[in-house]
């Protein structure tokens, strides 16, 4: 019994640990390559910890002209949608029952169609209206930051409706019905009743729609025009080849939601633990208290803690600079290389030695005495055609270095800054 | 304060689709009068209330509040105000607010809707109470609340769509006085809706019995107990031991109803059933068990009847004695406690009696169930 309950819970954690492995593995891993100094963004091999590819992030004009972009077609994504979405979700509940189901397929289809065909539609049909309307192709319905809201608000209002519809299904309409038996117009009944019961879904709808507008790409490709999106920057970045400036983003972002949830968490749970204590409502929803919030609140202490972490990590940002550390690495990887260069010089000898070995063995012990003296520049000959020289940076120098083996380390230092960075501070 | 107007249902019929919810319902309800319509769930009173309200047109027939026809006029401009069942308090809005809601949307000053929200306050006993939310306040409170917001509308007609069936009894006992003190302070027409007989008694002018859409009597309180006009509103109203049997004389108001198991009882005609109930027909007769009595004289009458005893019940003021009766159904007998040790053993027979004046006989019809 109590051995079952044991091997029960090592099956729980080796779960738990496998589902946030395969949650957060990606996010953790990506977070720390924004860190790693080499070009490609690499976890492993560790080299030196930079905060550079912020600075690169920092001052790349297009992705901060897509931050741009996405922000203000997300604004108003979530505008147009959480209207859009409350309509549709107030109509469901008002439709004849009969046409409930039918009016529910029809307002759920655009989640269900793939973003690409609501891109090509809603490009081709504003098209199609401008041209009717005698419109200059320069007007706004060409517009690309009007054309991305129209068609991101195409499903992401459904999305709005679905969290509308869970909320209005927990509405009482007796209360509208109170307001109109008080007095109250349906516009009244509307604006102090239904509205402020429907606020927090309005809040989370509009969370929702801003996400789900900030990280489209499929529907954004067609009509974004001449405004890319951050999601269409990076797409376009990525053809190229990118750099961990992205995993700095990713980073930036990782860290704001992070941040953000903890925040709603701590005052979600303050909000609950007062209202369990029996305070007033009004005394809860009022302004965050900090000296009584550190009190008994682990998450604030976090909250605090990870603030001060942010902190001295920007100021260690600005105080400390990798490019010792990233001489080593340099230095360290030439040294890799030469190793690597030797040990394959010295097998090659090797080889050479025990075939004129053979050779002599066979054909008699004259031929051998020649051919042993020949050896260093039969090697330094027969390098260039050596599998090492497929190594891009070993370069010509270096094909020449094993000729003059005897100084090689004085004088291979003075060729290897020139193979491997512009930026070596030795030549100056 | 306003006083009270008629409200008048003249041949209302509601349906929905093939459902027929209210039949013919022709109702006079005056000024200033307490009025219930008292019946099982789903007889429909509360679509009549609803129609009353105008959250609901009927299919046929006019509603008139104040002489004045309400057809095409929303329940927004109608001088009438609704607590609801579950009283529809804005969860949201604090107590004032609550209160005065019907100022806010008339554009009120919020100073001036305080003041009054404070003298309604006052008048509930709610005083220092007002900026709570009414998710903090106790049932009884909502309730007093959801008066004092109707109220505040100054309504010709306040309508009670089952206000207290939420409470625990003790509340609601109390509450029943509050609000026939409130209608005879405030003067206005109450229309009150219950499916509890003792509610409609206790605070009503005049109830409406109503059964399955149709409204089977409309009188007062002691006429509707006393005096039933069907079968059901014997049954439902109050409780009943009814004989099924047949009426083998008639002598002016009174009868001779031969029962099917405990012999020929006499008992006097229902007023409605005058000059309807002949020799004959089929006909069922009500005891009240309060009505029943042990009989100190055992030879056989025309009042007296005899059954075996099978449990007794204290109930405190009283005891309830069961006695076999017919179609296994018990005769229940309800002496009232005066310190007497019980007169009767189980399993022994007894003879009671009545008098004949009490009982009342009517037409064979539909019962209550139970």
């Amino acid at each position: 019994m109590r051995a079952e309950n044991v091997f029960l819970k090592i099956m729980l954690w080796a779960y738990l640990v496998i589902f946030f492995g395969y949650l957060l593995g990606p996010l953790i891993v990506m977070s720390i390559t924004a860190f790693n100094s080499p070009s490609f963004p690499k976890m492993t091999p560790w080299e030196c910890l930079t905060f550079e590819w912020f600075d690169v992030l920092a001052n790349d004009t297009r992705i901060l002209n897509g931050i741009e972009n996405s922000l203000i077609i997300g604004v108003g994504t979530v505008i147009l949608s959480v209207i859009m979405g409350l309509a549709a979700a107030l109509l469901l509940t008002q439709i004849w029952p009969k046409l409930r189901a039918t009016y529910y397929t029809v307002v759920i289809a655009p989640i269900l169609i793939p973003g690409v065909v609501l891109g090509i539609s809603t490009l081709v049909f504003w098209d199609r209206i401008s041209v009717m309307l005698g419109m200059s192709t320069g007007s706004i319905l060409h517009n690309g930051i009007f054309l991305t809201i129209l068609g991101q608000s195409t499903f992401i209002a459904s999305y709005c409706m679905l969290v509308f519809v869970a909320r209005l299904q927990r509405f009482d309409t007796g209360l509208t019905e109170a307001a109109l038996d008080l007095g109250a117009t349906h516009v009244q009944a509307f604006w102090k009743i239904l509205l402020p019961f429907m606020k927090p879904a309005i809040g989370s709808a509009a969370v929702l729609a801003f996400l789900a507008s900030f990280e489209n790409y499929n529907t954004t490709t067609f009509t974004f025009g001449k405004f890319p999106t951050l999601t269409i920057e990076l797409a376009q970045k990525v053809r190229y080849g990118i750099n961990p400036s992205i995993s700095s983003l990713a980073f930036i972002i990782i860290a704001l939601t992070i941040f953000g949830a903890l925040i709603h968490e701590v005052y979600r749970r303050r909000q609950q633990l007062a209202l369990a204590n029996g305070a007033p409502v009004s005394a809860v929803s009022g302004g965050l208290q900090l000296p009584r919030m550190l009190r008994g609140n682990p998450a604030a202490i976090i909250l605090i803690l990870l603030a001060l972490g942010g902190f001295s990590t920007i100021w260690f940002a600005q105080t400390y600079s990798p490019d010792v550390c990233k001489m080593d690495v340099r230095e360290q990887k030439r040294l890799i290389q030469e190793e690597r260069i030797r040990a394959i010089r010295e097998q090659r000898q090797l080889e050479l030695q025990q075939k004129q070995q053979q050779g002599s063995g066979a054909s008699g012990g004259s031929t051998t005495a020649p051919s042993a003296t020949q050896s260093p520049g039969q090697g330094a000959f027969g390098n260039v055609f050596k599998p090492g020289n497929l190594d891009r940076s070993t370069t010509e120098p270096k094909a020449d270095k094993p000729a003059q083996s005897p100084g090689k380390g004085a004088f291979g230092d003075v060729f290897a800054p020139n193979n491997l960075d512009k930026a070596a501070p030795k030549e100056e | 304060m306003t006083k009270g107007v008629d409200v008048d249902l003249e041949d209302v019929w509601i349906r929905f689709g093939d459902f027929v919810a209210v039949r013919e319902a022709n109702v006079n309800i005056k000024g200033g009068e307490f009025f219930s319509f008292l019946g099982p769930s789903g007889c429909g009173k509360t679509t009549i209330l609803r129609s009353v309200s105008g959250f609901l047109e009927p299919s046929q027939g006019r509603v008139k509040i104040g002489g004045k026809d309400m057809a095409g006029i929303g329940p927004n401009k109608r001088p009438t105000a609704l607590i609801f069942q579950n009283l529809a308090l804005f969860p949201l809005m604090k107590v004032w607010e609550n209160i005065t809601f019907s100022l806010e949307v008339k554009g009120v000053g919020k100073a001036e809707r305080r003041k009054r929200a404070d003298e309604l306050l006052d008048m509930i006993a709610l005083s220092d109470q007002g900026d709570k939310l009414p998710s903090e306040l106790s049932g009884g409170q909502k309730q007093r609340v959801a008066i004092a917001r109707a109220l505040c509308a100054e309504p010709d007609v306040l309508l009670l769509d089952e206000p207290l069936s939420a409470l625990d009894l003790k509340l609601r006992q109390h509450m029943r006085t509050e609000l026939r003190e409130i209608q005879q302070r405030v003067g206005i027409t109450f229309i009150y809706i219950t499916h509890d007989q003792g509610e409609a008694l206790t605070m009503s002018d005049n109830v409406a019995v109503m059964r399955a859409g149709v409204i089977d009597q409309i009188a007062s309180g002691h006429t509707v107990y006393n005096d039933p006009a069907t079968p059901f509103v014997a049954s439902f109203v109050g409780e009943n031991n009814v004989f099924r049997g047949t009426i083998k004389s008639i002598d002016g108001d009174m009868a001779l109803v031969s029962t099917n198991r405990t012999g020929e009882l006499l008992s006097r005609i229902a007023t409605s059933a005058r000059g309807k109930l002949n020799v004959g027909d089929s006909a069922m007769m009500f005891i009240r068990p309060e009505a029943c009595n042990i009989a100190e004289d055992v030879s056989p009458a025309a009042n007296r009847f005899s059954a075996m005893v099978k449990h007794e019940e204290f109930e405190g003021q009283i005891y309830n004695v069961f006695l076999e009766g017919s179609e296994g159904k018990e005769i229940k007998m309800s002496l009232v406690n005066i310190g007497k040790q019980r007169a009767s053993a189980e399993g022994s027979n007894l003879t009671l009696e009545y008098e004949a004046k009490q009982a009342v006989v009517l037409p064979a019809g539909e019962l209550a169930s139970e």
